[in-house]
């Protein structure tokens, strides 16, 4: 039996049913990240010893009755953001190279709790910033469908791990689209839910009032029933939202008659590759084929999303990686006069290019004399965004969109012309904007093999209809497995 | 004629709020304890780490805001104050600057010039800073967190002092104000109380103000008077010279009575703040404020209005029993306890103050309780003692807080009411002092003195000294 | 807006922001930040006049801790990840001369 080829909802039934042991689940995640690892590189760290602790643990607990989530037992890779007690976390950057946090973020204390097993830290662009996950220090993550190309980002490693097989599910962190772009580039699916449902208490932040965590898995079912799972009300979060309902999975009908899905004309533009805008309307027609009431409409802004988000993605960011400053923990420079010389030294070695220029952005918008031209523009920008949001959400239960305008692009692409790299943000910052949920499904292959990605958004608190809407699509297609999990490692161009 | 300048003065006040936890987590503000014994994740910056902010804070704040009479911004946020330095783990310091919690509000002083109002610019909470211990051996820094995230208002005053007199009575108000409401000790020399210094000086008669310095490090109203009127000869200095004032930070140096400025070209003074995204904005609703307002004690002015209506004493007594809060405290407790505000007065007024002066101690470390005193008061009121024994026993009690009715029994401190044994003690004092005898006869009154006190050394102090006067002047009569 | 980002600009936000550039990443980090304010400057074209800034996406308020002390002594696990550590504090450059 392939169990990693299993969805996380199949591999923990067969645990709960006693069908497979803990231990055979963790077997073939390691087996598996042993054979495509090196192709790959999803992973930061990979943990076995206290993996196969916590296996044993949570086996007693099972055979016990004490353990009963379906997500018992099921092997679940983290993204290196998201701080994990004992597990050194490192967001991909050399600063914080050595760095063990003395707690867990309160979304995978949820996961911990329901059984599920870490087994490693998986790669990401260096603090998040990036849509390919080639600025890690660590090193890049490959696309597992052609390793010529990205996996996307920054939750790349995240994706790649579910896609190559290497683990169940995942968890990723969205901040401007980094687990809807990179679901879409690896051919699974991936939620960031309305903001303020999952605690972002241990997700070492990049932009606070963007940043949501969300799970990555291969169909619809596991993202529901993993969302359930890690959203909480946390008193430690003052931004953490107490919601009537965490029942994400009375959502998983296969139906959307009579629902209103909009399609935004400004969307599909010259900047949408044909292959992809194809795909997505043929999306269009599947759901109106089952009952949808399918119409287009001007959603307006759309230009202006992405150099708001910039501005205060960089402005929140200058300000959150100001505490890497070899003091407390982290990297510190070896060599250094003087306090601001270590400051500077440790800060300009241990970050990446990437990260500096963000940082530098985001402290110039920010100072003396350009905040209010900058800063306080982009926030007046945030506020018309979700205005027509509210606007939109009142003809429609659900928005159709793509996930990227094109597919993923070759390695080294996007690096040296980094504007053209935040364009590619297009359909997915709006979202982090305006606070709203988003998840990505697969719809199908480019000429390339390469995979394509549907969004659909939802207004606040309204994962339900997304999840709906999503599922249903989902129920037309079969999922396609990423050709590596087939022919094993070393695959090539 | 030389010219003639005028020191504008504006104060910056940080006091530290008497919560139990930090402004952003749980940990205690408890002072002393190993070095970062008192710390989390939250208050040392680690990666993912959170702030929720301290409920009581907001009411300190607005009680104080009430009682200096300004206005509550209903809404009100924390924005971030960025800079880089070792104390403040995060880098940034979360503050207030766009909507602070209270403005406009003002508090009246006085001087020997008279009443006077200083207005209150704005009240803002925020979080202290870690503590920066310097290593001479190793010639680095150590950082001690335990008081970074511990709750301040920094209350900013208008620049309306013109003199250091001003200033002392100033701030002397506010720490009445803030102690009577219980937010803070507001000790200077312990920094729960800290003022920095905006001081600018003018020709006499011009409209616009000079340049300004701000002046930090200041931990006692002695070194306030000293830096006040260092630098305002400095500024005046470099006027007259035709120099130009820098609008810089000074560190006041008080064993060298001189100031520095705190200059470093690393030191952009360009704070960028910008809204706290991880706190969510505060409303403070009318009922919430009705409530704080409800819940505020008495302050020094009511008390001291109170005091002359209800209390035989003078005012100079109450203006000094209602100096500390602690003080007055102790004196109504007493009087609850035995109803003798007179009696309870001269205890605090001369005995209490010369050992707290003997102890240099402020009425604020006062430690012992009501009940002793009140039992002491007994004690003298009932003749169980006599007023040389009753001041040793308060000794005792104000340094140990004890119980004086068993303190006396187990001292054998009561006074002696055996008669016949007062007459012998007596006859044998005068039989035994002579030359005495013959002053008294000759008109020296004075020579009494010392026969009474020659007595009550004989009774080891346990007798009434009247009754002693009383039966000496019967003797010696009889003598006659 | 070319020649916006002089030098001194680059010079001052490296102050700000702690970083130290070489030569060659000053040039770097001026053309982006260049490339990049005519980008945002984009925003210039949309009339936002009377929008109130939008920090907070949803209208949450009054987020509330009760004042308890539940934190335990906190210091070995703080101070696991120090470079530099003596005495229980964190270890740094002097900051007084």
């Amino acid at each position: 039996m392939e169990l990693m080829g299993l969805t996380a909802v199949e591999l923990g039934k067969k645990i709960q049913a006693g069908e497979v042991k803990v231990k055979e689940a963790l077997d073939a995640a390691y087996k598996q990240i042993e054979k495509v690892e090196g192709t790959i590189h999803s992973f930061v760290t990979i943990e076995k010893e206290e993996a196969y602790q916590c296996a044993n643990k949570v086996q007693q607990l099972i055979d016990t009755k004490k353990l009963t989530s379906i997500l018992s037992g099921v092997p679940v890779a983290i993204k290196d953001n998201m701080c994990t007690k004992g597990l050194r976390t490192t967001c991909s950057s050399k600063i914080l190279e050595n760095f063990v946090p003395s707690y867990t973020a309160e979304a995978v204390k949820n996961l911990e709790k329901a059984g599920a097993i870490i087994i490693g830290k998986t790669n990401m662009d260096e603090f998040a910033m990036g849509s390919t996950t080639e600025t890690s220090f660590y090193g890049i993550t490959k696309n597992p469908w052609n390793t010529a190309h990205v996996p996307g980002g920054s939750s790349g490693g995240s994706c790649t791990a579910v896609a190559a097989e290497e683990c169940s599910f995942a968890l990723g962190s969205d901040t401007g689209g980094s687990i809807r772009q990179p679901s879409s580039f690896c051919g699974v699916t991936g939620i960031k839910p309305t903001y303020g449902t999952i605690s972002r208490y241990g997700l070492i932040a990049y932009g606070s009032s963007l940043d949501q965590i969300g799970p990555i898995a291969k169909d619809v079912t596991d993202c529901a029933v993993i969302l359930e799972t890690i959203s909480s009300y946390d008193p430690k979060d003052s931004t953490s939202i107490k919601r009537e309902s965490y029942h994400f999975t009375s959502a998983l009908k296969d139906s959307v008659k009579g629902m209103r899905i909009g399609i935004p004309r400004d969307y599909f533009t010259d900047g949408l590759e044909e292959e992809v805008k194809e795909s997505i309307l043929q999306v269009a027609d599947i759901l109106k084929e089952k009952g949808a009431i399918v119409e287009e409409f001007d959603l307006s802004l759309v230009e202006y999303a992405i150099p708001a988000y910039y501005i205060i993605a960089s402005a929140e960011a200058s300000s959150n990686l100001a505490r890497f400053d070899g003091v407390k923990y982290g990297y510190r420079t070896k060599e250094y006069e003087g306090l601001h010389n270590m400051y500077k030294k440790t800060r300009s070695e241990g970050f990446g290019a990437e990260v500096k220029r963000r940082i530098m952005l985001g402290s110039f918008v920010l100072s003396s004399g350009y905040y209010d031209a900058y800063y306080l523009k982009a926030l007046r920008t945030k506020a018309l965004i979700k205005q027509a949001f509210d606007k939109a959400f009142q003809s429609f239960d659900v928005i159709l969109a793509p996930a990227s305008p094109t597919t993923a692009p070759l390695i080294g692409e996007s690096l040296n012309d980094p504007i053209k790299m935040y364009l590619g943000d297009i359909y997915t910052v709006a979202v982090n904007l305006a606070g709203l949920p988003g998840i990505t499904v697969p719809c199908g292959l480019d000429k390339k093999g390469l995979p394509i990605g549907v969004q659909f958004l939802g207004d606040c608190f309204m994962e339900e209809k997304i999840i709906r809407a999503a599922y249903t699509f989902e129920q037309t297609k079969k999922y396609i497995r990423c050709p590596i999990c087939e022919k094993g490692g070393n695959q090539h161009e | 004629m030389s010219k003639q300048y005028e020191t504008v003065i504006g104060l910056e006040v940080h006091v530290e709020l008497a919560t139990k936890t930090k402004i952003f987590c749980s940990c205690s503000t408890e002072f002393g304890g190993l070095p970062n014994a008192h710390t989390c994740p939250v208050c040392t910056g680690m990666p993912g780490s959170l702030p929720v902010l301290n409920k009581k804070v907001v009411e300190y704040a607005v009680a104080v805001g009430l009682a200096t009479n300004c206005t509550i911004n209903q809404y009100c946020k924390f924005d971030r104050k960025n800079y880089f330095y070792p104390d403040n783990p995060q880098n940034y310091q979360i503050s207030q600057l766009y909507l602070p919690i209270c403005q406009n509000g003002s508090i009246e002083i006085e001087t020997t010039l008279g009443k006077k109002k200083i207005g209150i610019h704005e009240i803002h909470m925020e979080e202290d800073a870690g503590k920066l211990i310097h290593d001479e051996w190793e010639d680095c820094s150590l950082v001690d967190f335990n008081r970074s995230g511990v709750p301040l208002i920094e209350i900013v005053s208008e620049p309306d002092m013109r003199s250091a007199e001003e200033v002392i009575a100033y701030l002397d108000k506010l720490r009445l104000i803030i102690q009577y409401l219980g937010a803070s000790d507001c000790k200077l020399q312990e920094g729960s109380m800290r003022a920095d210094i905006n001081l600018s000086v003018r020709e006499i008669g011009t409209e616009k103000y000079g340049t300004r310095t701000e002046m930090k490090n200041l931990n006692s109203f002695k070194a306030i008077t000293r830096a006040i009127e260092g630098e305002r000869a400095r500024q005046i200095e470099l006027i007259e010279e035709g120099k130009a004032v820098v609008q810089e930070t000074r560190r006041w140096d008080d064993n060298k009575e001189y100031s520095y400025a705190m200059r470093s070209k690393e030191d952009a003074k360009d704070y960028r703040y910008f809204p706290e995204p991880d706190l969510a904005p505060i409303d403070i609703s009318n009922e919430w404020i009705q409530q704080i307002k409800e819940k505020q004690p008495e302050l020094r002015d009511e008390k001291r209005l109170r005091y002359q209506k209800e209390y035989d004493i003078p005012e100079y007594d109450i203006n000094i029993l209602t100096s500390s809060k602690k003080l007055a405290d102790i004196f109504e407790n007493t009087i609850a306890l035995c109803q003798k505000p007179k009696e309870v007065s001269n205890w605090l007024m001369v005995e209490t103050m010369r050992l707290l002066k003997e102890e240099e101690k402020d009425p604020e470390d006062i430690s012992f309780s009501p009940i002793n005193l009140s039992k002491l008061i007994k004690l003298i009121e009932t003749g169980v003692i006599n007023r040389t024994v009753a001041k040793e026993v308060f000794e005792v009690i104000f340094r140990e807080d004890i119980d004086p009715e068993t303190y006396v029994e187990e001292n054998g401190l009561k006074t002696v009411n055996d008669e016949g044994m007062l007459y012998r003690v007596v006859e044998e004092i005068i039989k035994a002092n002579p030359q005495s005898v013959n002053d008294y006869y000759s008109g020296k009154t004075k020579a009494l003195g010392f026969l009474v006190g020659q007595t009550m050394k004989q009774m080891k102090g346990k007798v009434d000294p009247g009754k002693v006067n009383k039966i000496l002047l019967e003797l010696l009569g009889r003598e006659e | 807006m070319a020649g916006q980002i002089t030098d001194e600009i680059i010079e001052y936000v490296g102050i700000l922001a702690k970083l130290e550039l070489s030569e060659e990443e000053k040039e770097q980090a001026k053309q982006d930040m260049e490339k990049m304010l005519d980008y945002i400057g984009q925003l210039n074209t949309l009339d936002t006049e009377g929008v109130e800034p939008m920090s907070h996406v949803f209208p949450i308020q009054n987020v509330f801790r009760e004042d308890i002390v539940t934190n335990p002594d906190g210091s070995e696990e703080i101070l696991s990840n120090a470079p530099a550590k003596k005495d229980r504090s964190f270890m740094v450059p002097k900051t007084v001369e």
